[in-house]
């Protein structure tokens, strides 16, 4: 009687399927809930590596119900990678597809919000834009070139993410607000945070992401939103190290 | 606006953000944000063993899912998004919405 | 298969700590007798930020152990690739004084279970396990540390001892073993067998690394002992007898402590460290 590891992965991840015969205690009876010992391994450690990963979520749902739907999430979509850092970026998407929690709207995107931090602090370094870089001739800003830093993303919301996670992360921050918002993540040193954008920014920042210079990004950050404010999302990108200079090696 | 004027704009906007701080990398200090460093570590120990989670079957529409006084969701109002495209209930028309 | 010489692994035959983050100032502060620390592989695999840097930081102050715990190396399909080459780029820059690995599964069909999954004792599993041990330490051009799982259970078709058949691995990869003490403990008393006589009959020469940890105790259907490998409690007595057992016949060897769920201040798991090295001193 051999268990192929099909099988044995196909009851670890059914708690309806019975133990495959075969496996035993060490007297050479059925194994019985000795295999639940690896039944629960593998879904608690799933579960908890979930939990961890998407604490905003976590929070927003409550820990119980979040077990819950991490259970359900762990079996439809196992880890494709063994790097557990990387586990759960379906989560936003199968947020969307679940409904018993569609009701709140704003979940997915704060699942995107939490995946978004985390591959933040995880991304390579790099040594933000030097302020010598800025300090030349007009005309040749608007032709400079800068890049995104590794650790920067950006989400785009219909909803208020950025307030939904200072009122979960800060104690005495003010209720959400009933607004879009466009969030950047960045990481200063090795500790990522989201940053709320202006309007345009977000336009702004994707323009240099992409490449263009500085001139043709202002160019599309206005075309967007007409009252764009340049000078506040420079000092936010230059604050937070989200910028870094393309000419460099390893910038 | 003319090309000049976008110059000086930019020129302008640059100089107000250059005053900006960036911080600086503390190298390998502590976490700031704990959570983080453990989100979705690898480890080789066993989970406790104690728990049912590996060995109950999951209830897709049971009331736990539908706990109003769960989590901070239940302290978010959102009656109207201002751009429209979305809409969250008030914590009436959540419990309204919600199955029995 | 390598030439692996005498030598196992360049750990120091002296306490070391599984390394948390959370430990990362007090480590540096106040080591105590910590010569070297062991990390997962998996979890620096990242492209930055702090996790690395932290290893760069500790790996100037301390030996390092890389301890894989998703190569999944007794698993029915080829070893991943990808994985295989991201240990290789984590080895070359961390440039460890040791790599181990399990005996055990945890990818099936591309699927990854996040566990140390078992594998039967069958001459199938052995050829098996050789090969891959070997397309290992071929790619990684070092000999690796195989290490002793924890059991909860038996498989029906198993034909070989534990020990025998990690003997008969080392005879035909050169690999090194990894002891844990404390899984031996573990399936010694889930499986009703003799934890000494299992001690007696192990390969010692071949042991590179000692692991020793705490475990939770729960029964079985029929009310057996039946414990569990959490690494989250302080080593029992009984696993540090069986630790002055090894060392007693084996010598002095890297004495590693694990405590992986629940991790207490430093201050405990230097505790830990500190009766580690007072077991080494009674053979050194």
């Amino acid at each position: 009687m051999t268990v192929s590891q099909a099988r044995f992965r196909e009851a670890v991840l059914d708690p309806a399927a019975a133990v495959p015969p075969g496996l035993q205690d060490g007297q050479r009876a059925p194994a019985g809930n000795r295999f639940s010992v690896y039944r629960n391994n593998v879904i608690v450690s799933l579960t908890e590596a979930l939990q961890t990963a998407f604490p905003l979520v976590a929070k927003l749902v409550g820990g119980d119900r979040f077990s819950r739907l991490a259970a359900v999430y762990v079996r439809e979509h196992p880890p494709k990678s063994p790097l557990m850092m990387h586990y759960g970026v379906d989560f936003p998407a199968f947020l969307e597809g679940f409904a018993p929690l569609q009701h709140i709207g704003y979940l997915p995107d704060c699942a995107r919000l939490d995946l978004l931090i985390r591959q933040s602090y995880h991304a390579a370094d790099a040594p933000p834009v030097p302020a010598e870089r800025l300090q030349c001739a007009p005309e040749d800003l608007v032709t400079l070139r800068l890049s995104l830093a590794p650790a920067v993303r950006i989400l785009r919301s219909p909803w208020p993410v950025h307030d939904i996670w200072r009122m979960n992360t800060q104690e005495g921050a003010p209720k959400p607000r009933p607004v879009a918002q466009d969030v950047m993540i960045a990481r200063p040193g090795f500790d990522p945070a989201p940053w709320l954008l202006p309007p345009g920014g977000a336009c702004w920042l994707d323009c240099l992401g992409r490449g263009l210079t500085l001139g043709e990004a202002h160019e599309a950050a206005l075309a967007e939103t007409a009252d764009f404010d340049l000078a506040a999302v420079l000092t936010l990108a230059l604050q937070s190290g989200a910028l870094t200079d393309p000419t460099t090696k390893d910038g | 606006m003319s090309n000049t004027m976008k110059t000086v704009a930019i020129a302008s906007a640059v100089a107000a953000a250059m005053t900006a701080q960036v911080t600086t990398a503390q190298a390998a200090s502590k976490e700031k944000c704990y959570g983080v460093s453990l989100a979705g570590a690898n480890d080789c120990a066993a989970g406790p063993g104690t728990t049912c989670a590996g060995t109950s079957t999951v209830d897709y529409q049971g009331n736990a899912w539908t706990l109003v006084d769960a989590g901070t969701c239940t302290e978010i109002e959102l009656p109207a998004m201002a751009d429209g495209t979305a809409r969250e209930g008030s914590l009436e028309e959540l419990e309204r919405d919600l199955p029995a | 298969m390598l030439d692996t010489a005498s030598r196992f692994s360049d750990l120091p035959a002296a306490p070391g700590v599984g390394y948390k983050a959370q430990h990362f100032d007090a480590i540096c502060k106040d080591a105590g007798p910590v010569a070297w620390i062991e990390v997962h592989a998996e979890n620096y695999m990242g492209a930055g930020g702090r996790p690395l840097a932290q290893l760069r930081a500790l790996s100037e102050r301390f030996a390092l152990s890389i301890h894989g715990v998703g190569l999944s190396i007794g698993g029915e399909e080829p070893l991943d690739p990808d994985h295989l080459a991201r240990l290789q780029h984590l080895l070359k820059w961390s440039q460890p004084a040791s790599f181990s690995e399990h005996l055990a599964w945890s990818t099936h069909g591309a699927e990854f279970l996040n566990d140390l999954l078992p594998l039967p004792y069958t001459n199938d599993t052995l050829s098996r396990v050789a090969n891959h041990i070997d397309e290992v330490q071929e790619r990684l051009q070092r000999p690796m540390l195989l290490e002793n799982p924890s059991s909860y259970l038996a498989f029906a078709e198993s034909t070989w001892s534990e020990t025998d058949f990690l003997a008969e691995l080392v005879r035909r990869t050169g690999c090194g073993l990894l002891l844990d003490v404390n899984n031996v403990f573990i399936s010694a008393t889930n499986l009703g067998l003799s934890a000494q006589a299992y001690l007696d009959a192990f390969p010692l020469h071949a042991v590179g690394e000692i692991h020793v940890g705490g475990h939770d105790a729960q029964t079985d259907d029929h009310g057996a002992p039946l414990l569990i490998d959490s690494h989250g409690k302080p080593v029992i007595d009984p696993v540090w007898a069986l630790l002055d057992r090894v060392l007693a016949r084996g010598g002095p060897r890297p004495v590693l402590v694990e405590w992986d769920t629940d991790v207490p201040d430093w201050s405990v798991l230097r505790a830990e460290a500190e009766r580690a090295a007072t077991a080494l001193a009674l053979v050194t």
